[in-house]
C-alpha cells in the first residue's frame, strides 16, 4: 500500500452553493486524490475537526457567500492552535483579489478565483507534494 | 508560501499520544497503516495488549440502503448511553486513478463531534470485498485508543462481498423494502454472513414482507451460529433505532453466552491473516512491472490466456518458494 494524498473539501458557513466545492472534488478524485466532502453549512471549528480526525494533508474550502474574511481566518488560526499547521490551506470562490492578496500573505497557500481551469487546482497541488 | 516540513512522530510519540487520547495521534496512526508506513508494524504490536476490549459492529448492504444514515444514528444512540463509538466508513477508490470520493461525512449529524465521536472515511484501495486492507487494523487502534463501540461501514456490496465478517463481531446487513427481489439471488453471500438483518426505510411499502421473506430464506440457512434476527426501521425518521440497537445487544448477549463469540473472534483473526496474505501477495505480484510485459508478450505469441496464467503462476510460486518441501 502507498501513500496517497488526502484532501478535505469543505464548505464554511451558510453557503448553499455547492456545485463548484463538487466539480473540484470530483477533479480532484479523477487524479487520484481521496477527496472527503464535509456536505454544506460547517463551522471552522467542524472543519478542523474533520481534518484532524482524517489525517489530512490538504484543506481545500469553498466559499461563495462573501464572509470569506471572516471564516477562512478562523480555520487558519484553529489549525495553528490544533498544532495542524502542516496542512496546506487552499481556498476558492467568490473572493476579490484583494482579499486573496490578504488571505495568501496569511497561512493561505493559493486562493483559486472564478474562472480557474478544473484542473489547474490538481496540478498545483501535485506541484506542492511533488518531492 | 512553503509548507512547513510535516515531522513524522515516533512511535514513542504516537504511543503517548494514544496514552493522552489525542485524536491527531490516532488519526496518523491509522494513516501509517493505511499507507504502509515503516514503524505501523512495531506500533500495533506495542498496542496489541490495549485491544480486544470494543464491540465491533459491521454494518453492510446494498448502495443507498441507508448505511450511513444508520450508523449516524446508532452512533448518537451509543452516544447518548455514554458509550462513544468511533466510525469507519469505506467508500470505493477508482480502479482506474486511484482516487475517491468519500461522502459519508455529508451524511452526519454534526452533532456528533460534539459528542466525541470519531469518524474516519477510508478509501478501499483497490480491496475487494467491501472493505480495505486496513481496516481491520484501524480498527485495531481505535480499539487500543479506548472507543468501547467501533462501527465499520462497508463499500455498498451487492451479493458476495463477504469480508466484513472477517472484521467485527456483529454483521448487520442493511437491507430497503426496495431490495425485495434481490433476496431471492442473495440466498448466498450476504445472507449467509449476517448475525442481525434490518429492513431500513421501513415507512416505505413492503418493509414487513420483506421481513418476513428474510425470515424464510434464514429458517434454511445452514451456518453456524444463533438463529440472526430481522427487525424494521426507519433510520431517517429516527423510528425504530431503538430496535435496531437492542438487537444488536442482545445478538452479543446469546453470542457471548453460547460461546459462539470467542468463536468468532478466533474466525476473524484467521480470516484477517488470509485477507492480508493474500492482499500483499497480488500487490507483490503486479509490482513487478515484469510480469505485465511477460504477459503481452505470451498474448503477442497467441498463447491461451489460461496458459499464460498458470505458467506465471509457476514462476511466482518458485520464486516465493511456498510449495511443499
Amino acid at each position: 500500500m502507498s501513500k496517497r494524498l488526502r484532501i478535505l473539501v469543505a464548505k464554511p458557513g451558510l453557503d448553499g452553493h455547492d456545485r463548484g466545492a463538487k466539480v473540484v472534488a470530483a477533479s480532484l478524485r479523477d487524479r487520484g486524490f481521496e477527496v472527503i466532502y464535509t456536505g454544506l453549512h460547517r463551522t471552522p471549528i467542524q472543519i478542523v475537526d474533520a481534518a484532524e480526525q482524517e489525517d489530512v494533508d490538504v484543506i481545500g474550502l469553498s466559499i461563495l457567500s462573501g464572509s470569506h474574511m471572516e471564516l477562512l481566518p478562523r480555520v487558519r488560526r484553529l489549525l495553528v492552535e490544533r498544532g495542524l499547521d502542516h496542512v496546506l490551506l487552499v481556498a476558492g470562490g467568490i473572493i476579490p483579489v484583494a482579499d486573496a492578496v490578504v488571505l495568501e500573505t496569511d497561512g493561505y497557500a493559493k486562493i483559486f478565483g472564478p474562472g480557474t481551469a478544473t484542473g489547474a487546482i490538481a496540478d498545483y497541488l501535485e506541484a506542492q507534494f511533488a518531492s | 508560501m512553503t509548507l512547513p516540513p510535516r515531522a513524522e512522530p515516533t512511535v514513542a510519540e504516537l504511543l503517548e499520544g494514544f496514552a493522552e487520547r489525542r485524536v491527531g495521534a490516532l488519526a496518523r496512526a491509522i494513516s501509517w497503516v493505511e499507507d504502509g508506513e515503516e514503524f505501523a508494524g512495531e506500533l500495533l504490536d506495542s498496542l496489541y495488549e490495549q485491544t480486544g476490549n470494543a464491540w465491533r459492529t459491521g454494518l453492510t448492504g446494498p448502495p443507498g440502503a441507508g448505511k450511513s444514515t444508520l450508523s449516524d444514528v446508532l452512533v448518537r444512540y451509543w452516544a447518548e448511553k455514554g458509550s462513544q463509538a468511533a466510525l469507519i466508513a469505506v467508500d470505493p477508490s477508482s480502479p482506474f486513478t486511484g482516487g475517491a470520493l468519500l461522502g459519508d461525512r455529508v451524511r452526519m449529524d454534526q452533532a456528533l463531534a460534539d459528542a466525541g465521536v470519531y469518524v474516519r472515511s477510508m478509501a478501499n484501495r483497490g480491496s475487494l470485498g467491501g472493505m480495505s486492507l486496513a481496516t481491520g487494523a484501524a480498527a485495531d487502534l481505535c480499539d487500543a485508543f479506548g472507543f468501547p463501540e467501533i462501527i465499520l461501514e462497508t463499500v455498498g456490496v451487492g451479493q458476495a462481498e463477504v469480508d466484513i465478517m472477517a472484521a467485527v463481531d456483529v454483521a448487520v446487513v442493511v437491507l430497503t423494502p426496495q431490495s425485495g427481489d434481490g433476496i431471492q439471488a442473495m440466498k448466498a453471500g450476504l445472507m449467509e454472513v449476517g448475525d442481525l438483518f434490518v429492513v431500513n426505510k421501513a415507512d416505505c411499502a413492503g418493509a414487513d414482507r420483506l421481513k418476513h421473506e428474510i425470515e424464510s430464506i434464514l429458517d434454511l440457512r445452514q451456518t453456524p451460529g444463533p438463529m440472526p434476527e430481522v427487525v424494521t426501521c426507519s433510520a431517517k425518521l429516527g423510528d425504530g433505532i431503538q430496535d435496531v440497537a437492542i438487537a444488536i445487544e442482545r445478538r452479543r448477549k446469546v453470542m457471548t453466552e453460547s460461546g459462539f463469540l470467542e468463536t468468532r473472534r478466533n474466525t476473524r483473526a484467521l480470516a484477517r491473516i488470509r485477507r492480508l496474505l493474500e492482499g500483499g501477495l497480488r500487490a507483490e505480484i503486479w509490482s513487478h512491472a515484469q510480469m505485465e510485459g511477460k504477459a503481452k508478450a505470451a498474448l503477442a505469441d497467441g498463447a491461451r490466456p489460461d496458459a499464460i496464467a498458470a505458467q506465471l503462476l509457476n514462476e511466482v510460486l518458485k520464486k516465493v518458494n511456498v510449495c511443499d518441501e
